[in-house]
């Protein structure tokens, strides 16, 4: 009889689904539909092998993962599940380099103490002590850079950017957590075409994702729209331009959403201005990372210009609590 | 073979869902109740509905229908918005040239829920 196996207590499976297994034992798991639909349930597998069924209706990113539907999940053999955003590693890091981005953004490098599974995009919970932590995103790719990278905005009164800004120095330890998001590049249609929208720090799992999607040999259009109030928001652009220079297939639209146009930027909001640039995104993969009313926003218009639910990525950055924050450094 | 089956289980919902609910977001007569709510979620209630209207495997109860609309219905929810998203779903279904008495079979399920939608 397979077993599931949850915070450490191992529970026999008797034919019943995952969910029903830890629920009736009292174990508290999200629930809602219970037929698959609403994906209230999602759990994610540590050790072992999801039935393909479990997967039904989430997205590759999800899937990649191991997310599944605890009440879709009949496992014929062991399993071990946590809840999808329990942390359940905490890993050493060593800051190897704090760079000045701009003047409010700061590129943090983290040397992790043992190896980080990780995709382009991603977040990492960053621990300033055991009860206080952020998310950031991930702007490094892990066949590219051997330094996680972090893209880190002082938050007026924030306290674990104020802490990043003001004490942590290179050769710190910190503590980090192991990835988390759907937001990421997965390979597999290399002729798709890419639209990436981000205000302020959202650049971060941006161009983590852009440099992975040319690492990789991404043959479709990639359209960047990085957006900020004025020019001194803006960061990288060097480094983005350069890209743009040497892939044909790579465009760089720095926005300013206040003020004239300037010589090499755009006026606009990236929504406004990739949707006048491509009206219709009929089969293209968009990723969407800031600010929330932002994101919240371009998603559904991405959707009525004609982009699939299923290929649109968001990673609204909240200001506190769990959802994420930002992304690393330059090349 | 129920009507779940005939029409393609989960995979149909999954086909249908984007369709119907880009119908639905830009039909100026509904859109309205849709302008503060989060897409993900929304999708996922869709397919639930749709799941529902499909004749697939019931999790919505009456009570849980009025409850859901509840805060639609002060905001004027009534029998014409109802029959516009029935007639989003229609077309959806034409342009999925799902045979027309399957077509009747699921306006039946929807018909059978304004009740407890409308909250009366």
């Amino acid at each position: 009889m397979p077993r599931v196996v949850f915070r450490e207590a191992a529970y026999a499976l008797g034919g019943e689904s995952v969910l029903d297994c830890l629920t009736t034992r009292g174990l508290a798991v999200p629930n809602s539909c219970r037929i698959g639909v609403c994906q209230s349930c999602l759990m994610r597998a540590v050790r072992g092998t999801v039935p393909e069924k479990a997967q039904t209706g989430l997205t590759r990113t999800m899937r990649a993962r191991n997310l599944f539907l605890a009440c879709q999940c009949f496992p014929t053999q062991d399993l071990e599940v946590a809840l999808a955003d329990d942390v359940i590693e905490r890993i050493g890091a060593k800051v190897s380099a704090i760079e000045l981005l701009n003047d409010e953004i700061r590129g943090v490098r983290l040397r992790p103490s043992s190896p980080l599974e990780y995709h382009a995009g991603q977040f990492v919970r960053l621990f300033m002590d055991a009860q206080t932590s952020r998310n950031y995103s991930l702007a490094s790719v892990p066949s590219l850079d051997e330094d996680l990278m972090l893209h880190v905005r002082r938050v007026p009164g924030g306290r674990v950017s104020g802490w990043i800004f003001e004490c942590v120095q290179p050769g710190d330890n910190v503590t980090i957590s192991e990835a988390f998001g759907d937001c990421f590049y997965v390979p597999g249609k290399p002729d798709q075409d890419i639209l990436l929208l981000g205000t302020g720090c959202g650049l971060a799992p941006l161009y983590g994702i852009a440099r992975d999607a040319l690492n990789s040999g991404h043959r479709g259009r990639i359209h960047l729209y990085h957006g900020s109030r004025d020019a001194c928001g803006l960061y990288l652009i060097e480094q983005l331009r350069q890209f743009a220079a040497t892939h044909p297939n790579f465009l760089y639209r720095p926005c300013l959403s206040e003020g004239s146009s300037t010589d090499g930027y755009w006026s606009g909001t990236p929504p406004d201005l990739a949707l006048k640039d491509t009206p219709d995104l009929t089969g293209w993969r968009v990723y969407l990372c800031g600010n929330p009313q932002m994101v919240n926003a371009a998603r559904t218009e991405s959707f009525l210009a004609g982009a699939a639910s299923s290929e649109i990525f968001a990673d609204p950055f909240l200001s506190t609590g769990n959802p994420p924050t930002q992304g690393t450094n330059a090349l | 073979m129920g009507l779940y089956e005939d029409i393609g289980g989960a995979p149909a919902v999954n086909a249908a869902v984007d369709i119907f609910y880009r119908k639905v977001l830009k039909d100026d007569r509904i859109k309205r109740f849709f302008d503060d709510v989060d897409m993900d979620k929304q999708v996922a209630k869709q397919k639930a509905f749709l799941t529902m209207a499909f004749g697939g495997p019931k999790n919505y109860t009456g009570l849980g229908m009025r409850e859901a609309h509840a805060r639609l219905v002060k905001r004027g929810l009534n029998d014409s918005h109802f029959d516009a998203v029935v007639e989003d779903l229609t077309a959806t279904l034409k342009e999925l040239k799902v045979p027309d008495h399957l077509i009747a079979q699921i306006g039946a399920i929807c018909e059978s829920t304004r009740k407890d939608v409308l909250g009366r």
